[in-house]
């Protein structure tokens, strides 16, 4: 084996110098090192649906939220001689985008049945003429709102409340748990309805029921972790040089919950936007004249077998943004904690 | 076979594994015998090979190991050219193995008399009844009291050293040809490590099996084996009898191995340890993989990797220090003391035999 | 065992008593009475109806009364269908929403976690992705949206079954379908990562050692490991369903207690909003007690420690 390679000289059989020996060395670390989201933020990069799902989030928060800026339409302004006007996008000439409509089997012009003259809608009107794309923007917007005020109070309420649940421990734990263990023991949204009934539908009352409901998973998981973390070394470290139980949660616990939080945070995020949704859906959340996605579902829905697009846009919207989440917070997870998926 | 001795010859094993980051070169040309009966020590530090050799003796290694050639030879078959279904036929049945943690190596929801009848119903077809009968003779062979009432237990149940004793006899059940322990002990505490060594040893006594042992401690390997490999960074570096690897080693890896373990001996307060880190796999160093680490390096060795010198016919170490050519070294004082005992041992053997020039030369060294 | 029970049952009855307490005392706040809607009474006639209702008394005597009332399962008369009792009015509905409630349940936790296996074991393959995009967009699409696309296209369209109403068996498919939505992707997702968990296992190695084959490992040594810890995601899954029902009773016309909390709702109808709050957490407590008590049954590392306290 060793007589295949070149000639062997005797100069070959000198030791190695120390100086020589300094080049041979394989410890030196050859990539950058990174920090644990840095190292997960990379991973989530090589994630395609997640990084689609967070590029379509992000158009919907420009759209949404950009929207009183280029909004053609006044979202709640009625024209009821404009009424269930198929979408129209000038220019483009297939059916579903052309403003006509299929009735008993020929299709019409709609727009010109109506005298509409040179206006169009390019997701067409409700049945009051109001104009369906400026709606559904603004319903994303409040699904967005929610979603943001959802995370807020997971943040501030669940996160804090299961820090002090676990890291307190003893009776305060007991009690805290007891607590949770009894607001778990009724459906969410029955508390909501319960809330919103005495609140008054509307928005406010949907944020307050949101925030009672939404921090307690949060609260339970953030609990479990601290558990844990609370008997490893690096804390009884800290504990045995005397930091303070303040700077111990900021400086050692909270960073080490990130993962949890951020993970939770992105399930929570849906399950806000749904339950919005559906007591809109169901006639107790935001209130007519303002668009919701789950009113202009329930709108939408009444048409469907004649209108079909007033629900299909607004019900797409909606699932695309639950879909966003879902796939973003598994995509999240993931990369948090690469041993699940390959 | 090439010998009617062995029991599985490995011949030029080479694997790789498809990472993100690139191809890791994990097994590097591996080659060796298991002879019938003996226990054939595979030793070496974390990440050099040991385990990949043995899974894929077992042919359980994870699905992005890619074999790169090579031959395993058992009962004159190549078991790498096996289907998955003929080595489902083998494991469990000539071939077995142990794992290192006994804590999670037992199904938890499964009473243990079924873990331990599993394979005599998978390989010899027996009924159930009969599986269990043959299964608690096993958990009495391996000192499990009360096994009669234990048998309906759970895993949690047990103590680590039990459950190391519920996994030997999940292995041994069906009298295996070769018995694969790979750290076997590691997990455990040092004395329940020692009765689960005895333990092996009296149980290959008694069902004359052969053993691959694999381990990072060296401490375990004397009492154990009858021949040690020393691996490093996916190739074998040294192997001979365990007296020639313990009293007579040749390779620097084996002197660096030797004296980082305590012994009765030892003086001073600290123990030598090896510098520096084994070379990364993805792009193995040009020459010898030990080079960067080891004191006694020469030019060669970043240039050409060493072959095997024949030190005895029994004793084979891959380094340059063993050609004719190199300048003399003087391996570490406790090697020297190693040496001189070996001398005495082996004094009467050598006068009888003088065919060893490279004995006399290891003299000089 | 029985120790550990009477806890529970303890900690159940003092669940329901906070919630009736809150529920009551949350109505109280509420604008509208049984006369909302009802105009033109003469005093003596509001006097009348208050009495009917109990409303003339003082709020604490009020609070007592009912809840004397909830612990012999009376919560009151209706204010919508007067003279109806709310009990009655439960009693009369929760029959339908059971069964569509535990058909949805069921058949979405076992397609759940055939799904959720199929995607673990054949990880990283075209059926894991097939596997993992329908429990993304089942777990993601409202379940009043699901409910009308079922009800159009194949009930209107294919006319497979009836779009609404209630009957036989064929009524009940529909709603089911809708239901089991939820659960069958919820299922399907926690299976999956949980048996990807237990197939990476030590044990699972050992078993191959053993000589099992593909088959055998799964059925001996995964499946058990990871259905264990599906019992415990059966509460928010019920949970999910109670959600559920309220749209999918109205959308197909399921005269279930589902449709009629929304009703309630609706017309401040207090009596039965109560009733039927006090109803759904007594169905989640049990449900929640008789997952624990499986979940104890089931493993045996849970199972043993219980004796042994």
């Amino acid at each position: 084996m060793a007589d295949n390679a070149k000639p062997i000289s005797a100069g070959d059989f000198k030791p190695v110098t120390a100086g020589d020996r300094g080049n041979l060395d394989n410890e030196k670390i050859s990539a950058p090192s990174l920090t644990f989201l840095q190292d997960s933020w990379r991973r989530l990069r090589k994630n395609k649906a997640a990084m689609i799902c967070l590029v379509i989030l992000i158009i919907l928060f420009i759209l949404a939220f950009g929207s009183s800026f280029f909004e053609t339409h006044n979202p709640n302004a009625t024209n009821p001689n404009l009424a269930n006007l198929p979408p129209k996008i000038p220019g483009i000439d297939i059916n579903g985008f052309n403003g006509t409509l299929d009735q008993s089997g020929t299709r019409i012009n709609a727009y010109a049945q109506a005298h509409a003259g040179n206006a169009y809608y390019i997701l067409g009107t409700d049945y009051l003429g109001r104009d369906l794309f400026s709606r559904i923007l603004y319903g994303t917007r409040i699904s967005l709102e929610i979603a943001l005020i959802a995370s807020f109070f997971d943040l501030a309420f669940g996160v804090v409340y299961g820090i002090v649940s676990g890291w307190m421990g003893g009776r305060v734990d007991t009690i805290m748990q007891r607590i949770i263990e009894i607001m778990l023991s009724i459906p969410n949204l029955v508390v909501m309805v319960l809330l919103i009934l005495v609140l008054k539908p509307g928005m406010s009352a949907i944020i307050y029921s949101i925030a009672i409901t939404s921090w307690i998973n949060m609260a339970r998981l953030v609990r479990a972790q601290t558990l844990e973390l609370k008997n490893q070394e690096f804390i009884l470290a800290a504990r045995a040089l005397g930091e303070s139980s303040w700077k111990i949660s900021f400086k050692h616990l909270l960073p080490n919950l990130s993962s949890v939080i951020i993970i939770n945070l992105m399930f929570t995020i849906p399950t806000a936007i749904f339950f919005e949704a559906f007591l809109s859906y169901i006639g107790i959340g935001i209130s007519a004249p303002q668009a919701s996605l789950g009113t202009l579902i329930n709108d939408g829905q009444k048409n469907f077998q004649f209108l079909p697009y007033q629900m299909w846009y607004p019900a797409i919207v909606l699932s695309v943004l639950m879909i966003a989440f879902n796939i973003l917070g598994d995509g999240l997870r993931d990369s948090f904690d690469p041993k699940g998926r390959e | 076979m090439e010998n009617d001795k062995n029991i599985l010859e490995v011949r030029n094993l080479k694997i790789n594994f498809n990472t993100y980051a690139g191809t890791v070169k994990a097994i590097r040309d591996v080659s060796f015998d298991l002879r019938k009966g003996e226990t054939l020590a595979i030793v070496g530090e974390s990440g050099s090979g040991k385990t990949v050799t043995t899974r894929s003796i077992m042919g359980l290694n994870s699905p992005n190991a890619v074999i790169d050639g090579g031959t395993i030879m058992f009962k004159n078959q190549d078991l790498l050219k096996k289907t998955r279904k003929q080595m489902d036929e083998i494991r469990g049945n000539d071939i077995a193995e142990i794992f290192q943690d006994p804590m999670t190596s037992l199904d938890p929801t499964m009473k243990i008399g079924k873990q331990i009848a599993e394979p005599l119903i998978i390989h010899k077809g027996m009924k159930r009844e009969k599986a269990y009968a043959q299964a608690l003779e096993m958990m009495k062979l391996v000192g499990i009291e009360n096994a009669e009432q234990r048998i309906n237990n759970y895993p949690h149940q047990f103590s680590g050293g039990m459950r190391q004793r519920i996994v030997i006899a999940i292995a041994l059940v069906n009298y295996p040809e070769i018995l694969i322990a790979d750290e076997p002990t590691t997990a455990l505490d040092v004395t329940i490590q020692a009765q689960i060594l005895d333990l092996m040893k009296e149980l290959q006594a008694k069902i004359n099996t052969s053993i691959i042992f694999i381990t990072h401690d060296l401490g375990v390997v004397a009492g154990m084996a009858d021949r040690v490999a020393v691996m490093y960074a996916g190739k074998i570096v040294e192997y001979g009898t365990v007296d020639e690897i313990f009293y007579n080693p040749k390779h620097p890896y084996t002197w660096g191995l030797l004296n980082s373990m305590p012994t009765m001996d030892t003086t001073g307060t600290e123990l030598p340890s090896i510098p520096g880190t084994p070379p990364d796999l993805l792009d193995p160093p040009k020459g010898d993989a030990f080079a960067a680490r080891n004191k006694y390096a020469l030019e060669i060795d970043t240039k050409q990797e060493p072959p095997f010198f024949k030190v005895s016919d029994t004793h084979y170490a891959a380094t340059w220090l063993l050609d004719p050519r190199a300048p003399k070294m003087t391996p570490p004082e406790q090697i020297i003391e190693r040496q001189k005992h070996y001398a005495k041992l082996t004094h009467k053997t050598i006068d009888q035999h003088k065919d060893t020039h490279v004995e006399e030369q290891e003299e000089q060294l | 065992m029985v120790k550990y029970l009477g806890k529970r049952i303890f900690y159940i009855i003092l669940t329901l008593f906070i919630v009736s307490t809150i529920t009551f005392f949350l109505m109280k706040f509420m604008p509208g009475t049984p006369l909302t809607n009802q105009a033109k009474l003469t005093p003596g006639q509001i006097h009348q109806i208050y009495k009917q209702y109990g409303l003339d008394k003082p709020v604490w005597q009020q609070y007592l009364v009912y809840l004397a009332g909830v612990v012999h399962g009376n919560f009151g008369i209706s204010f919508q269908f007067s003279n109806q009792a709310v009990s009655y009015l439960i009693g009369s509905r929760i029959g339908p929403s059971l069964i569509i409630g535990g058909q949805g349940m069921i058949l979405g936790v076992l397609v759940g976690l055939v799904l959720g296996s199929l995607g673990a074991v054949k990880a990283n393959t075209w059926i894991d992705t097939t596997s993992t995009i329908v429990s993304i967009l089942l777990v993601s699409i409202p379940s009043f949206v699901l409910a009308v696309l079922l009800q159009y296209y194949l009930g209107l369209k294919l006319k497979w079954f009836p779009i609404a109403d209630w009957g036989g068996f064929m009524y009940t498919v529909l709603p089911t379908l809708a239901l089991a939505a939820s659960p069958l992707a919820e299922t399907a997702r926690f299976m999956r990562t949980e048996m990807v968990d237990v197939l990476s296992s030590d044990y699972i190695e050992l078993a191959k050692a053993k000589g099992l084959g593909k088959v055998g490992i799964i059925y001996h040594h995964a499946l058990r490991n990871s259905l264990i810890p599906i019992i415990t995601i059966i509460g928010p899954l019920t949970v999910n369903i109670m959600t559920g029902s309220m749209v999918v009773e109205n959308i197909f016309s399921v005269p279930g207690i589902g449709e009629q909390f929304v009703k309630s709702v609706l017309t401040n109808d207090y009596p039965t909003i109560m009733g039927l709050t006090i109803v759904y957490c007594a169905m989640l407590c049990v449900v929640l007690l008789i997952t624990d008590i499986l979940y104890g049954l089931i493993d045996p590392r849970i199972r043993l420690s219980g004796n042994s306290n």
